[in-house]
């Protein structure tokens, strides 16, 4: 029992380092692709927009599938790897990262989207009169008005990476320590017949998701998840 | 000096003006909804790019050929049509929004100044929120002075406010060339607002600048699409002259004619800016000293136009001694009957004027 506490624990731990690790780098590159994506008019828009929210709809062995493949040694980004001494990312943290980043890519870019969107544009020419150039403008007009859609963002992002099973177990494998994560820990427990531990950890998940997303709805009194622009599979 | 030439195109509309407006005053960009006004405001603002045009503020070049200051490095200040305040800060941060974004060498209007002249110090601890439209623009006005604009564009900054709201706003309005210095370029459909606040007038047409003048003349003018009906009259500009004590009258004085009004409780030699209504002024061909019109004023004609009326014509007088033009509404058959013609001498009966600052 103190071995299976020791090894939930460590897949906790684990869950919680990747989410916050994918969240903070999917902020930080998410942020000004959703501001492109919001301000565009190239007639790239539609098909990156679409590339964006492919995980939406995609089964995530599809993804973890072909992200396998590029990543292996016969891949071009796993070839790239290589030739630069970082080795394949596969079976790996890091590898982790990368796959779960695409993975809860719409989850933060279309919330922080939707927000720029709503903004219009206005405020930021209202800044523009008011001498801001644009790195002003969008530090300080832009980021703020659109708080609750990065807040939202942030917090979708980080509980989608926590509930994910597919990819990871596709790209990580279920490597104690360095990819196993709550919800692979939970397979081995159901695989291993061990249904208490099971249950422990389900019920964990259960209970902070449904925090999540009541608190994400409590954010937005009116209008729904849909209405921000991200959807739970 | 103002100049701009300004073209370009989006969809069905096409801009075209080649102006120059002076900067001491407020000029008065008028038209219809649609005649290009706030296109050509946004490109004075840079908000808006026409290609090769030229934008030249005392001298300085804010568009010329390829180069384009963009509008955070122009020293403009706008007010839009909605406040557009900043949610996100109180009313405080939001005057200060562009001024502190100025060098301390740059801040010829303090924020003090900026606060009085709007009205807004019992304003400044709040949030944005809770503020009324009139507030909120009263605000927003504030924020654009902070910046000390070398020209403040205002882009119909009543249209959103209903008529309580506008006369809140409206004497604010007023004073601000007067108190700041600052060459107001204010763009309006409604010819109340560009009667009572503007010295130049550009009126603007299907993307063209049609005419451009003083404010009296150009509203005078019979040539022109200005709005007709129950809006034609001219704007005069002058001072009291004297006061009637004992009936509580005073003498406004404009260039060759003087007004006989109820005394509106200024010193004489207070600067005034009156509005004569065509619809308020009769012909007749001598004077009436039976009549109870105070306000009887020698003048010629100069010129007689349809009305929209097919009954009414108006006709532009110019009062004697080379002075102001004037309005007057007649009926057709009253025209023929005088057999009013262009060089005639008329009395002009003046049955009211309207005094508006």
């Amino acid at each position: 029992m103190d071995a299976d506490w020791a090894a939930d624990l460590q897949a906790v731990a684990l869950t919680l380092k990747l989410a916050g690790v994918v969240t903070l780098a999917l902020l930080v590159l998410g942020t000004p692709l959703a501001w492109w994506l919001a301000h565009t008019r190239s007639r790239w828009k539609a098909p990156l927009s679409a590339l964006v929210a492919l995980p939406l709809v995609l089964p995530p062995t599809v993804l973890g599938f072909y992200l396998l493949m590029l990543m292996g040694p016969h891949g071009l980004v796993g070839q790239a790897t290589q030739a630069l001494g970082i080795g394949l990312l596969p079976f790996t943290f890091a590898g982790l990262v990368v796959a779960s980043m695409l993975y809860s890519m719409p989850f933060v870019v279309q919330p922080i989207q939707t927000a720029f969107e709503a903004i219009g544009a206005r405020p930021l020419e209202a800044a523009a009169t008011l001498r801001a150039g644009p790195w002003e403008r969008f530090v300080h007009v832009a980021l703020p008005l659109a708080r609750r859609g990065v807040l939202t963002a942030a917090v979708l992002g980080f509980a989608h990476t926590v509930g994910e099973f597919g990819v990871v177990l596709m790209i990580g494998g279920n490597i104690p320590g360095a990819t196993r994560v709550i919800s692979t820990q939970l397979y081995s427990h159901v695989e291993a017949l061990e249904y208490p531990a099971a249950h422990r950890l389900a019920a964990m998940l259960l209970a902070f998701s449904f925090a999540v997303l009541l608190w994400v709805y409590r954010l937005r009194t009116r209008g729904s998840l849909l209405a921000t622009g991200a959807t739970t599979p | 000096m103002i100049e701009a030439t300004l073209a370009l195109s989006r969809g069905a509309f096409t801009l075209d003006v080649a102006l120059s407006l002076p900067t001491d005053g407020v000029s008065a960009l008028f038209g219809p909804s649609g005649c290009g006004k706030t296109t050509l405001l946004r490109c004075l603002a840079g908000l808006e790019r026409a290609p090769g045009g030229r934008v030249v503020v005392d001298g300085q070049a804010w568009q010329d050929g390829a180069a384009f200051v963009p509008t955070h490095r122009r020293a403009v200040g706008v007010v839009f049509q909605e406040a557009s305040l900043f949610e996100h800060l109180d009313v405080r941060a939001n005057v200060a929004f562009g001024w502190k974004r100025l060098a301390p060498d740059q801040r010829r209007i303090s924020l003090d100044d900026a606060i009085a002249w709007t009205g807004i110090e019992p304003l400044l601890a709040r949030s944005t929120h809770g503020l009324s439209g009139g507030e909120r623009q009263r605000v927003a006005i504030a924020r654009a002075l902070a910046v000390s604009p070398r020209l403040l564009l205002m882009d119909e900054p009543l249209a959103a406010l209903d008529a309580a709201r506008k006369a809140e706003i409206l004497p604010a309005i007023e004073r601000l060339h007067a108190l700041s210095g600052i060459a107001i370029v204010y763009v309006s459909h409604a010819i109340a607002e560009v009667a009572r606040l503007a010295d130049h007038v550009v009126l603007m047409d299907a993307g063209r600048a049609v005419a451009a003048g003083p404010v009296g003349e150009l509203l005078s003018r019979l040539d022109l699409p200005l709005p007709p009906g129950e809006d034609a009259g001219v704007v005069l500009q002058g001072e009291v002259g004297a006061l009637d004590a004992p009936f509580h009258m005073a003498r406004l004085d404009v260039p060759g004619a003087a007004f006989w009004t109820r005394d509106p409780a200024l010193p004489v030699g207070h600067r005034i800016r009156l509005r004569v209504l065509a619809r308020d002024v009769s012909l007749s061909l001598a004077a009436q000293p039976d009549s109870s019109i105070v306000n009887q004023i020698p003048a010629t004609v100069e010129a007689i136009a349809d009305d929209t009326h097919p009954s009414q014509v108006l006709v532009r007088l110019r009062t004697h001694a080379g002075g102001s033009a004037l309005l007057a509404r007649v009926t057709r058959r009253s025209a023929q009957a005088l057999a009013l013609a262009p060089g005639m001498a008329v009395w002009a009966m003046v049955k009211s004027v309207a005094l508006l600052d």
